[in-house]
C-alpha cells in the first residue's frame, strides 16, 4: 500500500458576492474531501464553475479555506505555511504565455527556483542541474534550451517548461491547473506522455485538473468528478469510464465528443442545462434540476457518499435505493 | 446533385510580416453544396481561421488576398467592392465569430443587437424587427425574456446560441462559423451542436465550420477537410476520414485523441512543430514531422489528388505521380 501524501478533508471556499452589502455566500468548494498517494495521478473533472481550480488554489496557498483542513505529508498546511512546505507541493498554471517571464532566459526562472529551494548547491552544481531538469521533461538539448527566451519556444514547450520549474523544488506532488488545454491537439498527448513519465520515473504525484474526462481517463490513475463544487463520483478512471454511477458522469459521458462512441441523439438540445452557481445554497442534491433520475428527496437532503465497489464511491440516491 | 453554391479555387492569403511575406493559405479550392456542413479542422496557425475571413472577405492588413477566387452563386465575390459586398452580408452570408465575449457588445441587450443587425440590412418596421428577433432566439431554445437581457448576464453557452440566433436573423443561405463551440464546457458543447444540426435541417442553410478539435464535428459533419501549413492535406466524407485517414498527419491527429471506449493504450501524437510559413521547403510541407516520409517528399510538393470524392495531398497515397 502506498503512503498517503495529501489528505483533504471537509474543504470548502466560499466567495461572498454581489456587491458591498450583499451576504450572499458563493459555494465554490462545498465540503470536499479526498487523498492524494505517492506516485499517483487524480484527476479532478469538472464543468466551469465545478470549484476544480479552487481546490486546486487553496492548496496552494493562493486561497485560505474557508473550513476543513489539509494534511500535506503528515502535517496540516495553512496559508501561511513555510516555504518549504509549498516548494514540496508547487503549481504549473493553464496559460503558458502568461507565466513565464518573458524579458529573461528560460535559465534565469529554473536557476532562481533552484536558489531558493535547493540552498547549499554551487552554481556550477545548479547549471547542471538545471540542464538535467529541463532534459527530463522532453526539451533538448539542455543547454540550448535555457540559453533562449521564453518567445522562442512554442506553447507545448513552455508547458514542459512549466513542469522543469515545478520539478527543481523537489516536490512531492505537482498541482497541474488545465495544463494542456491551451495547447493544440497534436501537442497535448505529448505533454500527458510528460506527466506519466514524472510519476513512474520520479515517483511524483500529480493533482491534475481537467474538464475533458477522455484526458483524465488516458493520464489518471484515479478520478474525480466534481459538480458545483461538490465530489458526485471517485474512483479508479477505468472504472469510472466503464460503468460510471452518477447521472452527471454518465451525462460527461454521453456528452464527449468522441468518433469512436456510437452517436446518441439528444431529445431537446436546448435543455441540457448548465450547472448552477451556488450561492446560499438549500439542502438538496445540486444535480436534481437537471437529473433524469431525481425523485422527491433528492430535493430536499442530501446524498452521501457510497461505496459502490472496493475501489469507488458515487453520491446518489438512485444508486442505493 | 445540386450546383454548389460556394466554390473556392486557389484560394492564396499572405500575411506581411518583417520577414517577408508568409503565406498562410496557399492555394485552397473546394466545393461546398447547398445544405452542406464542411468542416474544417487543423492545429493553431493552419491558417483555418484567415480562410474563413478570406471567404468572408474579411481580411485586413497585414493579411491580404493574392489569388483565386471566391465563387458565391455564381458571383465572384472577390470582384466586388464594399458597397456589392453588403448586399450579401448577413442576407447571404452570415459570420458566427470564435467568442461571443467579444463578439457582442457588452452595453447594449440582445434585442438592441439584434435590431441593429436589421436596420443595417432590411428595412423592417420595429413590429417585425421584434417578431423576427422573438423568432430566432425560440430557434436557437432560449426564452424572449432574454431579449432584454445584457450579455454578461447570459451564460457562456447562451450567448453562443444568441450569436447564432444573429446570424440567422435574415436566413442567409451559408454560415460560417470560426470555432463557436470553443470556448464552451463539454455539454454546452454538444447542446450547441446538436443545436446547429437541426436547424440546418430544418432551414437548409450550408455551414462552413473551422475547429482545432476534430471530435467535436465528428458526428455532425457530412465532409471534413484537414488542413497543414495553409494546405488542405486531405477532404472526404466525414465518416471515411476518421475510419480510414490516408494522410499521415490526419493519421497523426487521429492518434493524438485519447478515448473513452477501447483498451487504454499509449499514444504519440505528432512530433515536432508546424513549419514557419515565411521561408517554405520546396517539398511536402509535412515532411519535417512525418513518420513515412521519403526521398521524393523533401524536393517536391505533392498535389492534392483526388479518388471517389476523397483528396489526398501525399505521395504515398498518390503513388501513381512518381
Amino acid at each position: 500500500m502506498k503512503k498517503v501524501i495529501l489528505e483533504v478533508e471537509d474543504l470548502s471556499r466560499y466567495f461572498r458576492v454581489g456587491g458591498l452589502r450583499a451576504k450572499g455566500l458563493l459555494h465554490a468548494t462545498d465540503q470536499v474531501s479526498f487523498t492524494v498517494k505517492q506516485g499517483e495521478i487524480v484527476a479532478l473533472v469538472g464543468e466551469s464553475g465545478s470549484g476544480k481550480s479552487t481546490i486546486a488554489r487553496v492548496l496552494a496557498g493562493i486561497y485560505e479555506p474557508s473550513e476543513g483542513e489539509i494534511i500535506f505529508e503528515g502535517s496540516s498546511i495553512s496559508k501561511n505555511s513555510d516555504k518549504a512546505v509549498r516548494g514540496r507541493m508547487p503549481m504549473v498554471f493553464q496559460d503558458p504565455f502568461s507565466s513565464i517571464n518573458p524579458v529573461f532566459r528560460i535559465s534565469h526562472g529554473l536557476e532562481r527556483s533552484l536558489k531558493l529551494h535547493r540552498k547549499g548547491l554551487s552554481k556550477e552544481a545548479r547549471k547542471a542541474l538545471a540542464i538535467e531538469l529541463v532534459e527530463k521533461v522532453g526539451l533538448t538539448p539542455g543547454a540550448d534550451v535555457l540559453r533562449r527566451y521564453p518567445h522562442e519556444l512554442s506553447g507545448g514547450q513552455r508547458q514542459r517548461l512549466g513542469f522543469a520549474q515545478a520539478l527543481a523544488s523537489q516536490p512531492s506532488l505537482i498541482l497541474a491547473d488545465e495544463p494542456v488545454s491551451m495547447l493544440d491537439v497534436s501537442i497535448r498527448i505529448g505533454l500527458l506522455n510528460v506527466m506519466k513519465d514524472l510519476r513512474d520515473r520520479e515517483g511524483v504525484s500529480i493533482l491534475y485538473i481537467t474538464h475533458d474526462l477522455a484526458s483524465a481517463r488516458y493520464t489518471a490513475d484515479r478520478m474525480i468528478v466534481l459538480y458545483a463544487g461538490q465530489i458526485v463520483e471517485e474512483g479508479l478512471s477505468e472504472e469510472v469510464v466503464a460503468s460510471p454511477k452518477h447521472p452527471y458522469t454518465r451525462l460527461l459521458m454521453s456528452t464527449a465528443p468522441d468518433p469512436r462512441l456510437p452517436y446518441v441523439e439528444i431529445e431537446n438540445p436546448g435543455d441540457l442545462g448548465e450547472p448552477p452557481r451556488v450561492i446560499d445554497p438549500e439542502p438538496g442534491c445540486r444535480f436534481a434540476p437537471r437529473c433524469p433520475l431525481v425523485m422527491d428527496k433528492c430535493r430536499t437532503s442530501n446524498p452521501t457518499m457510497v461505496q459502490v465497489s472496493p475501489t469507488n464511491r458515487a453520491a446518489c440516491f438512485a444508486i442505493t435505493s | 446533385m445540386s450546383t454548389p453554391i460556394l466554390k473556392v479555387r486557389d484560394l492564396e492569403v499572405e500575411y506581411a510580416t518583417p520577414n517577408g511575406p508568409a503565406k498562410a493559405v496557399g492555394g485552397v479550392s473546394f466545393d461546398l453544396e447547398q445544405g452542406e456542413f464542411l468542416a474544417i479542422v487543423g492545429e493553431s496557425g493552419c491558417g483555418k481561421s484567415t480562410l474563413l475571413f478570406a471567404i468572408a472577405q474579411l481580411l485586413t492588413y497585414p493579411a491580404s488576398m493574392v489569388g483565386g477566387t471566391i465563387n458565391f452563386d455564381g458571383v465572384d465575390l472577390t470582384a466586388l467592392n464594399e458597397e456589392e459586398l453588403r448586399k450579401y452580408r448577413w442576407r447571404d452570408i452570415s459570420v458566427v465569430m470564435q467568442s461571443a465575449m467579444n463578439a457582442l457588445n457588452p452595453t447594449l441587450t440582445i434585442s438592441a443587437q439584434l435590431a441593429d443587425a436589421c436596420r443595417a440590412h432590411t428595412d423592417w418596421s420595429d413590429e417585425k424587427i421584434l417578431e423576427r428577433s422573438r423568432e430566432v432566439l425560440s430557434m436557437v431554445s432560449m426564452d424572449h425574456v432574454h431579449l432584454k437581457s445584457y450579455p454578461f448576464q447570459l451564460s457562456g453557452g447562451m450567448r453562443q446560441r444568441a450569436m447564432i440566433a444573429m446570424a440567422l436573423l435574415l436566413n442567409p443561405r451559408l454560415v460560417i462559423m470560426d470555432e463557436p463551440t470553443s470556448a464552451l464546457d463539454v455539454v454546452a458543447q454538444r447542446s450547441l451542436m446538436s443545436q446547429i444540426q437541426s436547424l440546418r435541417e430544418e432551414l437548409g442553410f450550408s455551414v462552413l465550420f473551422v475547429t482545432h478539435d476534430m471530435n467535436v464535428v465528428s458526428h455532425f459533419s457530412d465532409r471534413l477537410a484537414v488542413m497543414y501549413a495553409g494546405q488542405i492535406v486531405e477532404i472526404g466524407k466525414t465518416r471515411k476520414v476518421f475510419d480510414e485517414p490516408l494522410h499521415p498527419y490526419s493519421v497523426g491527429l487521429m492518434d493524438a485523441f485519447p478515448s473513452l471506449v477501447g483498451a487504454p493504450r499509449q499514444l504519440l501524437g505528432i512530433p515536432g512543430n508546424p513549419p514557419s510559413l515565411v521561408a517554405t521547403s520546396p517539398g511536402c510541407h509535412f515532411a519535417a514531422r512525418c513518420p513515412s516520409v521519403m526521398e521524393i517528399c523533401r524536393t517536391n510538393r505533392p498535389e492534392l489528388v483526388d479518388e471517389d470524392g476523397h483528396s489526398v495531398r501525399c505521395y504515398l497515397v498518390n503513388s501513381v505521380q512518381i
